[in-house]
């Protein structure tokens, strides 16, 4: 039998300790850099969470997530600019935004398989994306700022930046929660199954074009959730945040935490934007003692390094990061126990 | 007499030029373990997937436990009762021993759009996929993912899964395919134990098998039916004799 609690799960644990008291970190340290890294890190992994259920559960390879963080953000900002300033109004209709677009694109997409399913979805987030472009109204390519944050009658202040930390984190938890309800739930072991052996599905007698469409809705509206808490943490939505690059960056973070497990997004999430983040810096200290003269000019090509970096991992820790701690956990719990 | 389980009425099918099912008829009675056998090419597994539903056929009408099936989908006749197990195994290897049969019970227990409660503790699915698995003689694997298990295992999960559904009818193809003799042995016992429960449809090569289950066979040459009777009378049937083994000598027929 398994251990019941492995080295695993304590990094699981520690991660969800290291997030809750992230704040105090800062407020010992007076760091407010990381609040507003780790804000965006919680915004996306909750993006990564969302599409990691169609993903790594569902097996559909949505080329075109991001389209949900730019509609989310959107809905968002075009409300804060119209004049309506509530989040009770804001990400309700963020929501359901995302939820009709989901249901469009899966409606058309989910009819077909493969290369042509990562194309189209692909071309609907493009279609936003240059939809976003060509709304002069709210700024075209300049993208559109936000007058001011969603307000909740008083309930919590999003302009206070610890409060909207933990509204993102909070939120970030419960979409964990929903995916590990969902996925272990009827409808997740048909969206399993799916992912398995469609044909045999069909051939048992499930409709699997109503599950799978039920789950790519639910994705794209939990995706369009997190567009509205980016919008407040940037205070400004472009189109460059649905180009189909920032949908990569969504698949990537799901491949590297590890496909088809709850916390695996989010170890993705905090993976790149940290890679993101510093390996430029660690790339100028490195060159910097054997040519001080070009050491900032060869942070710039940090993603030269991040590549080979991506691909190693994927290569060879099958499962990703969450994949790589159940294998020491593996090796650590036979160690412990003869 | 009451109706046959399975009443197939001049069935016809053909691809292009190729005809793969030439008129045929067939019933199979309540109770009965009918076998199908014949050459490569003679069009068993077309048939059964036509009995399935997974191919429409171009003319003829199938009947099942009464009902019209000729122009259901492949899930209309496994929820009537119908069910099929596939020649070439098709299961959820990603997915425990237990699951794979669990998921065919949820199949039949109405539609799967519960969120919330944990299916895997869910003793209405799993209390009957765990019994399915024990008829199967695979109730030690349950918590083995799909993938680790053997060949001959993944025949006994394919009718666990066939099984799951509580069908009234079973359309095997090849249970048998690339088993050992040990395995072969197993199948045929359980098979047997299925037999009184069950009415069965056997596409099978093994003739030892075949003869050592079967209450009637129908031999298949071409699509056509050229024999259909008891084991005995397809022993010394020489139409038989002679399309099947493609010899008439006495001597040959002993094997068949």
């Amino acid at each position: 039998m398994k251990p019941a609690f492995t080295f695993r799960h304590m990094v699981i644990a520690a991660l969800i300790v290291g997030l809750a008291l992230l704040p105090l970190y800062v407020a010992l340290t007076g760091d407010r850099f990381m609040l507003t890294l780790f804000t965006r890190i919680v915004i996306l992994a909750m993006a990564a969470v969302s599409l990691n259920l169609i993903l790594g559960y569902g097996g559909m390879m949505s080329f075109g997530h991001a389209a949900y963080l730019g509609l989310g953000g959107y809905t968002t900002a075009i409300l804060s600019f119209e004049g309506v300033h509530s989040g009770f109004v804001q990400w309700p209709a963020a929501l359901a935004v995302s939820a009709l677009f989901g249901l469009a694109v899966g409606a058309l997409s989910l009819r077909t398989r493969g290369v042509y399913f990562i194309m189209i979805t692909l071309a609907f987030a493009q279609m936003a994306y240059y939809l976003a472009s060509g709304m002069a109204r709210y700024g075209g390519d300049d993208g559109l700022s936000l007058e001011a944050r969603s307000t909740f009658a008083g309930l919590m202040n999003l302009s206070n930046k610890t409060t909207f930390y933990y509204v993102c984190l909070v939120l970030l938890f419960a979409s964990i929660l929903l995916v590990w309800r969902l996925t272990n739930s009827r409808f997740g072991m048909v969206l399993q199954g799916v992912r398995s052996n469609e044909t045999r599905m069909s051939a048992i007698g499930y409709p699997a074009f109503r599950y799978k469409l039920t789950g790519f809705v639910i994705a794209g509206t939990l995706c369009g959730l997190a567009g509205a808490l980016i919008a407040n943490h940037t205070d400004f939505v472009s189109p460059s945040m649905m180009f189909w690059t920032r949908s990569g960056d969504l698949i990537v973070m799901v491949v590297l935490g590890g496909m088809g497990t709850l916390f695996g997004p989010v170890f993705g999430a905090l993976a790149l934007l940290f890679l993101e983040q510093f390996l430029p810096h660690l790339i100028s200290f490195i060159v910097r003692p054997f040519n001080p003269a070009s050491a900032a000019k060869a942070g710039e090509y940090w993603q030269l390094v991040l590549g080979p970096l991506l691909l190693i991992i994927v290569l060879f820790a099958r499962g990703g990061i969450d994949g790589l701690l159940a294998m020491l956990s593996d090796k650590l719990g036979r160690k412990v126990r003869p | 007499m009451s109706e046959p389980m399975l009443h197939v009425e001049n069935l016809a099918k053909r691809f292009g030029g190729i005809v793969a099912t030439d008129n045929l008829s067939l019933d199979v009675a309540q109770g009965e373990l009918h076998a199908i056998i014949g050459p490569n090419g003679a069009g068993k597994t077309t048939l059964i997937a036509q009995l399935s539903g997974q191919l429409r056929a171009d003319s003829g009408r199938i009947r099942f436990a009464g009902d019209d099936v000729t122009a259901l989908l492949p899930h209309k006749r496994s929820l009537l009762g119908l069910a099929r197990s596939f020649q070439i195994t098709s299961l959820f290897l990603d997915l425990s021993v237990l699951d794979n049969v669990a998921l065919a019970v949820q199949a039949h227990a109405g539609h799967s759009f519960h969120f919330w409660r944990n299916a895997r503790k869910d003793e209405a699915l799993r209390a009957p996929a765990r019994a399915a698995l024990e008829r199967a003689g695979l109730a030690d694997r349950a918590d083995w993912p799909a993938a680790s298990l053997s060949h001959g295992e993944h025949r006994q999960l394919e009718l666990a899964m066939a099984l799951a559904g509580q069908p009234r009818m079973l359309l095997l193809d090849e249970p048998m395919a690339g088993l050992g003799p040990e395995e072969s042995a197993r199948m045929v016992t359980m098979l047997r134990a299925l037999k009184s429960e069950l009415t069965i449809l056997l596409v099978e090569h093994d003739m030892e098998a075949v003869f050592a289950l079967a209450d009637r066979i129908t031999v298949l040459v071409y699509g056509r039916v050229i024999a259909s009777g008891a084991p005995d009378d397809i022993r010394a049937n020489a139409k038989v004799r002679e399309a099947y083994l493609g010899e008439t000598d006495k001597a040959g027929a002993d094997h068949v």
